[in-house]
């Protein structure tokens, strides 16, 4: 039997600072035990639990993607006790990741169709992991057109500008970066919210289109109704959710919405099974 | 104190159609015996179900913390002097509040009485000062004096405080009684002695915090055993941390405490959380001659200061 | 049925016998109640207890248990890995587990063993104990263990049942770990024949004992959105503290918190029970709180025990009928007259009343 509470022991890596309030770093972690990696076979949309001694344990969705080996990537939003240590915490030391857990955005289903990626402010990790495993060579070919709104603040608080950036150069990919605002005259891509740049920018709604939704509450708020009236069905509007976790594996009874839990039976939802359950996220 | 509840019903009904108040909150009948549970009452029809009788122990000024709207209260002597500590620390204000104020011979204590029989008991009535305890195959009727809770027997406030109407004519209060007759008992034992006796006597607790939570006086947004940066307190069943919080909770409730009970009513385990909290309002009492509670003028001498303080360290 | 007759006697050699091969534990009257003790050497278990002011749960999930140990001493190479704690040493017994408090262990067992993962720390201390169950020959008032899936002489989740009739026990193996119990208790003599009809006597008049009874038929039938919206959730959470009385005293409730504690440079892993009536249960970082008003916690409890649990598992309610939270609850709130709400609710008929909050 295996204990399912126990953390890998990983390293860190690298730790790269995301954004210019700080507020957002990239752990990079190597596994102690190389069998580790192997065992942590995950796919985008998925999430790990991040392990500190003395400290307790978070949920953060895995940043990387399964193309990209040797590693693990997380990007944690600094707001509370575990994520502020982290923060301070420096490359080399060791602690504990668990995982992966939940389900990942549902890939099979996803071939052969045009994917409208949606995201905001720091929610984007997911994505970010299933675009690396979009785009990766192997890959590219099952998926028809891939659009992507990605939305922040300002440019400042940008995730992964590097990649996103070099995104938007490609011929594969269709990149709609966007600020909510800026006075930076260098700033060569879109100003405006998420939703309105939905609506400029996203493809209809039919069987063959499946949109992913990422980001803060607010944001999911007024893109819904854009993509109704774009034409998206609710089955094809898909949601990863956070709710206050603990285990990770749907045995410790918090983060449940009615019957489902956000940890074992999500993150990743449609929008059809949301409307079915109650508002408790 | 039974017959209290037809003038409760006929004042409930009367400010409620006079709109005078928007709510009633009082006690409805409960399902087990000796545990009647607090009701709002809205309508004439919720208002037929609230009743009074000696098992009205919990502590209703635990249920206007902060409430918005006029509201009528039903309010024995304990419940007015914590609806007074309320309107003092800002939790509520006089003029949305109309008291119906009941004079209270006290409450019986489901503990004690629940530990006197051997099987369960399945009604419990009352008539005047007698109250009959019934079970499969027994029926004892006893006098009301010998089951109350212990705050009540050592109660000099019965008739409420503070009130718009009363629902009885007032009555006569308890002379003589030795208030702190538990408090001087643990006084007298040796710092070992007390360790072990506080510690026997929070041993059964769980941390369900049915005590803090049924306290009028516990209303912080966010307690302190539940903060988590700093985490003062760990949140195992460590006998420390829950020591911690037992200590902790009394002393925020020092000056205070109107000794109502509701924190030893509800607490499931039986514990005599009071032994706590009695202490500090004796301590309250030598040092500055204070019961919490009684005047909406004054504020409990841990909030205040006087410029003639005997003391060196105000000067 | 095969069925032993115990004596007085031998109940207590057996018991004692019994001491050398488990961790035997028992109700203990306590200061004024029963609770479940580890038994020590000639202490008996009370088979007068009506039943234990808490249930047995915590014997197999303490409310504080240890998970992993860790070292943050930089100079050691284990420093900050976590290491797993074997919480169950030897084998235990249970002696005088209710039926109620029998049947929660498995649907408890639902939570904590899953296809996709099992909870070893449950698992292990549920796999290494025999439970003895007592049936009951007078319910309480506030038992409905009839409407919960079991009954006074249940046997669901049970290894050996213990029936009284005055002094003289009878002890009814139900599993191979029950018999092996019996056998290293020494429990040898054959009841006679003529028994199980008395038996069965006291069965039916333990059944008719139960006065409580609470419909449960229509919860599976209910839509889950419009149970959840009903409108007697705020009436009924108007008393309700929050406090986790329910929750704890609940044989059914898992639900728990983990926390790390470091003393010095050395650390546990720890968890503890935790409770859905508590604000913080659900809290995220952020300050949202999808459960933020006392109702919605209230209804959380509800809806788990009577409609989720129900929908997810078709097994039945998450509920024992044990009572104890009806007895036990500071302010009365009674799980009959909530699940009797729901299991009626109508929405169509639905007069939405308004209340204040």
């Amino acid at each position: 039997m295996q204990n399912p509470y126990l953390p890998y022991p990983v390293r860190i890596d690298e730790i790269i600072t995301e954004t210019e309030d700080k507020s957002l770093k990239t752990f990079k972690f190597v596994f102690l035990n190389p069998d580790d990696e192997k065992k942590f076979a995950y796919e985008s949309g998925q999430f790990g639990e991040l392990s500190i001694p003395g400290l307790g344990e978070i949920p953060i969705g895995i940043a990387s993607s399964p193309m990209e080996k040797g590693f693990i990537k997380f990007t944690v939003f600094k707001t509370g006790k575990v994520t502020a240590y982290l923060h301070a915490m420096k490359e080399g030391d060791i602690m504990g990741v668990r995982g992966p857990l939940g389900h990942p955005f549902p890939w099979k289903t996803l071939e052969g169709k045009n994917i409208v990626i949606i995201g905001g402010g720091f929610a984007f990790t997911t994505l970010r992991s299933s675009i690396i495993s979009i785009l990766d060579p192997a890959n590219r070919s099952k998926f028809k057109d891939i659009h992507v709104i990605y939305g922040a603040r300002s440019p400042g608080m940008l995730l992964y500008k590097d990649e996103v950036t070099a995104w938007a150069e490609r011929e594969d990919i269709n990149m709609n970066i966007t600020v909510d605002g800026t006075d930076d005259p260098a700033w060569k891509y879109l100003t405006g919210f998420v939703p309105t740049i939905t609506e400029q920018k996203a493809p209809p709604g039919n069987d063959d289109t499946y949109a992913i939704v990422c980001g803060p509450p607010i944001m999911i708020k007024f893109t819904q109704p854009v993509l109704d009236n774009l034409g998206y069905s609710h089955d094809n509007i898909l949601m990863s959710l956070e709710n206050r976790m603990k285990c990770g594996i749907g045995i410790c009874g918090r983060c449940n919405i009615g019957k489902k839990f956000v940890c074992k039976d999500g993150p990743v939802f449609t929008l059809s099974q949301l409307n079915q359950m109650p508002k408790e996220y | 104190m039974t017959e209290y509840t037809d003038k409760i019903k006929e004042i409930s009904k009367r400010v409620l159609a006079e709109g005078r108040v928007e709510m009633v909150i009082g006690f409805r009948k409960g399902s087990v015996p000796m545990m009647n549970q607090p009701h709002l009452a809205t309508s004439a029809e919720s208002v037929d179900e609230l009743v009074w009788d000696s098992n009205c122990g919990l502590n209703l000024a635990n249920y206007i913390t902060d409430k918005k709207g006029t509201i009528g209260i039903i309010a024995k002597g304990c419940d007015s002097r914590n609806i007074v500590t309320h309107v003092i620390e800002n939790k509520i204000k006089r003029d949305q509040l109309y008291i119906i104020g009941v004079p209270c011979t006290g409450m019986i204590d489901h503990h004690k009485i629940n530990a006197m029989f051997d099987s369960e008991i399945l009604t419990v009535e009352e008539s005047g000062d007698q109250i009959t305890i019934s079970g499969n195959g027994f029926s004892e009727t006893k006098d009301k004096q010998e089951l109350l809770q212990e705050n009540c027997t050592v109660c000099t406030h019965r008739n409420p405080v503070e009130y718009d109407e009363l629902a009885g004519n007032l009555v006569e209060e308890q002379k003589n009684v030795d208030q702190y007759a538990s408090v001087t008992k643990v006084e007298s034992l040796s710092a070992d002695e007390k360790w072990n006796y506080f510690e026997d006597l929070l041993s059964p607790c769980i941390r369900c915090y049915a005590c803090r939570n049924a306290c009028p006086l516990c209303y912080c947004p966010t307690c302190f055993v539940d903060e988590s940066r700093p985490q003062w307190v760990g949140k195992s069943q460590d006998p420390t941390d829950v020591k911690t919080f037992h200590l902790l909770r009394a002393y925020h409730c020092a000056g205070r405490c109107t000794d109502c009970g509701a924190c030893e009513r509800a607490c499931p385990m039986g514990i005599k959380i009071r032994e706590f909290t009695k202490k500090l309002n004796k301590d309250c009492q030598e040092l500055y001659g204070w019961e919490a509670g009684l005047s909406l003028d004054e504020r409990p001498p841990l909030d205040t200061f006087k410029t003639d303080d005997p003391d060196e360290f105000i000067k | 049925m095969k069925l032993i007759k115990i004596d007085q006697q031998s109940w207590n050699t057996g018991i004692e016998k019994a001491k050398s091969a488990y961790r035997v534990f028992g109700p203990v009257k306590e200061k004024n109640d029963h609770e479940f003790k580890l038994l020590e050497p000639n202490e008996m278990p009370d088979v007068h207890c009506q039943n234990t002011r808490l249930s047995p749960k915590s014997i197999i999930y303490p409310q504080s248990q240890i998970m992993f140990t860790y070292s943050l001493d930089e100079s050691k190479e284990d420093c900050r890995i976590m290491k797993e704690v074997e919480n169950v040493k030897s084998p235990m017994a249970i002696i005088g587990v209710r039926p109620c408090d029998a049947l929660a262990f498995p649907i408890v067992r639902k939570n904590f063993d899953t296809p996709e993962y099992q909870d070893t720390y449950w698992i292990k201390a549920y796999e290494a104990t025999t439970f003895v169950g007592l049936a009951c020959n007078n319910a309480c008032g506030t038992c409905f263990c009839t409407s919960a899936g079991t009954g006074p002489f249940g046997e669901e989740g049970l290894d050996v049942l213990i029936i009284a009739d005055g002094d003289d026990l009878y002890a009814k193996p139900i599993t191979p770990k029950g018999e092996s119990f019996i056998q290293t208790a020494g429990w040898t003599m054959k009841a006679e024949a003529s028994i199980e009809s008395r038996i069965e006597e006291l069965k039916t008049s333990a059944e008719s004992s139960v006065t409580s009874s609470v419909p449960t038929d229509q919860l599976k039938n209910k839509t889950t959105l419009e149970l959840y919206d009903a409108p007697f959730w705020e009436q009924e959470a108007f008393s309700c503290i929050n406090c986790g009385t329910c929750t704890y005293v609940c044989p059914t409730c898992w639900c728990f918190d983990v926390q790390d504690e470091t003393h010095g440079k050395s650390g546990i892993r720890m968890r503890n029970w935790d409770s859905c009536m508590f604000p913080l249960f659900t809290n995220h970082a952020s300050g949202h709180n999808p459960r933020n008003a006392k109702h919605e916690r209230l209804r959380q409890r509800f809806m788990h025990k009577l409609k989720y649990y129900v929908d997810k598992y078709d097994n039945g309610i998450q509920c024992v009928g044990c009572g104890r939270c009806i007895r036990l609850c500071p302010v009365n709130i009674d799980i009959r007259k909530i699940c009797d709400k729901m299991n009626n609710f109508d929405a169509d008929s639905c007069v939405c009343e308004a209340t204040s909050s």
